[in-house]
């Protein structure tokens, strides 16, 4: 498995895209943490920024990437390797690149700047959301044989989870305005990683008072130990249950 | 070596194998001979694991292959058509072949030399021509002195010295007592190397006989006009 995690990372990291994104992720970073004086206001622009460009560019690069390694799979599966081991090895190689980029992009950026709970915390959501995408693109690719569908999976996927989700979130609170919503919306947060991310970010920065009695609610769950610890344990399960989906799926598939 | 026992595959609405049953034993060369679309390729992916039959067992020196790779050790392949990562050099998938493979001794690079591949060793997998390619597969089919010996069209693309030079090397290891599966169109490059003849049609075995005996049913002495007159009397 090491072997094959050591080729697919040094095709990666050789992949102009991902140069691209880390310059761009420490242009971005730097620029908005040494323009606004006022700290909170630098991380809060950064969050908004990186909660829509890592997604993406996580679930949209796994997923082309892993289309043009099909002959790469195919060549492998004709070894002595087990099919879980190749699949295993290509998640890996691209979780670590995508954190990498995202931690030498982002991650230095506010180790310098802002080496505070809510740094630390911002670092942590953006590594794992980096892998949780990964997984999800895995599976989006292994479900479908063409490769504009998958692409087309890919970013539909994204969207749902970036914009269309918090949507429908919006639509049901206004539906139900007359129930008491808060104590659900905390389980509805478990369905979208990029939301629990966000909670999670913005229970660190201490504005939760700006989101009402909701905020109240998700700081007496999540402003606990015990809410952050469920909270990871759920960000844990976005990444094992699309990767074991399609490791299952991978290894019946016909190459 | 090699049992299969009554192997379906289904594509969609297309049967790839039909109840297919398929024996093969050591120090053979193997012709699988059918036309287009008879389900050849299908039946050797399925023995190399990269196509999972829908019912009926493949097994491997009397080791049922579901669920097992560690017998693909023994195998060589030489797809149809090679696909390697394109940024790769020539030299870049040997050595990551030898290292995934895990073997450094032991190494058979008679093709390599005999193709003139060391000569590329820097030329990136996608500046190659179709021949080339070819070359590469087959010489990392052969690189790891398997017992088996699976080809797919093994001299389509190759020209005529590269050709000859393959299939010199094919019976040289079928002589030290190696299995050899070949699926070709071009029969008269079969002739002198092969021992066994499995005629698929439609995703069917049609019939598993030595080359003497296919011979001596159609009355023909070469094997391209034994196989076309089984072609068209099993024409419907």
């Amino acid at each position: 498995m090491k072997k094959i995690v050591k080729y697919v990372l040094a095709d990666i990291l050789r992949n102009k895209i991902v140069v691209a994104y880390t310059v761009f992720l420490l242009a971005i970073s730097f620029s908005v943490l040494a323009l606004e004086d006022n700290s909170t206001k630098g991380l809060l622009s950064l969050l908004n920024i990186i909660l829509i460009i890592v997604p993406l560019v996580s679930i949209v690069f796994a997923t082309i990437y892993i289309y043009n390694s099909a002959e790469f799979i195919e060549l492998l599966v004709s070894q002595p390797i087990k099919r879980i081991t190749i699949w295993l090895s290509l998640f890996s190689g691209l979780a670590a690149a995508m954190s990498l980029a995202f931690f030498v992009g982002a991650g230095i950026p506010m180790l310098l700047y802002e080496a505070t709970p809510t740094g630390f915390m911002m670092i942590a959501i953006g590594i794992i959301l980096s892998i949780i995408f990964v997984a999800i693109a895995m599976l989006a690719t292994v479900k479908t044989r063409d490769k504009a569908m998958g692409i087309g999976i890919a970013i539909l996927l994204w969207l749902y989870f970036s914009l269309l989700f918090d949507g429908l979130v919006l639509f049901l609170l206004f539906q139900f305005a007359d129930y008491p919503l808060e104590k659900i919306m905390v389980g509805v947060s478990a369905l979208n990683p990029i939301d629990l991310g966000r909670i999670l970010i913005l229970l660190k920065m201490d504005i939760s008072a700006l989101m009402g009695y909701t905020g109240a609610v998700f700081k007496n769950f999540f402003g606990t130990q015990l809410g952050v610890i469920i909270s990871f344990a759920v960000l844990m399960f976005w990444v094992a249950i699309p990767l074991w989906l399609s490791v299952r799926k991978f290894n019946k598939k016909d190459l | 070596m090699i049992i299969a026992r009554h192997v379906n595959k289904q594509f969609g609405k297309l049967k790839a194998l039909d109840n297919v049953s398929i024996s093969c034993n050591k120090a053979a060369c193997i012709a699988l001979i059918g036309p287009n679309a008879s389900g050849k390729t299908t039946i050797i992916k399925s023995i190399l694991g990269m196509v999972v039959p829908d019912s009926g067992t493949i097994s491997f020196n009397g080791i049922n292959i579901g669920n097992n790779w560690q017998y693909r050790q023994q195998i060589g392949y030489m797809p149809q058509i090679g696909r390697y990562p394109d940024n790769m050099t020539i030299g870049q998938v040997l050595s990551m072949m030898k290292d995934i493979r895990n073997q450094q001794q032991n190494l058979d690079e008679d093709l390599i030399e005999a193709f003139g591949l060391n000569k590329l060793l820097n030329k990136r997998m996608r500046t190659l021509s179709g021949g080339t390619t070819q070359k590469v597969s087959a010489s990392l089919a052969f690189l790891f002195n398997p017992d088996v010996l699976i080809l797919d069209e093994p001299t389509a693309g190759l020209d005529p010295v590269a050709s000859e030079l393959l299939k010199e090397k094919i019976i040289a290891e079928k002589q030290k007592g190696k299995l050899v599966l070949i699926t070709s169109h071009v029969l008269s490059d079969l002739d002198d190397l092969i021992t066994e003849v499995i005629y698929m049609q439609d995703g069917r075995l049609l019939f598993h006989k030595s080359i003497e005996a296919l011979k001596q049913d159609t009355g023909e002495i070469k094997l391209s006009k034994a196989i076309a007159s089984v072609m068209t009397n099993t024409q419907p």
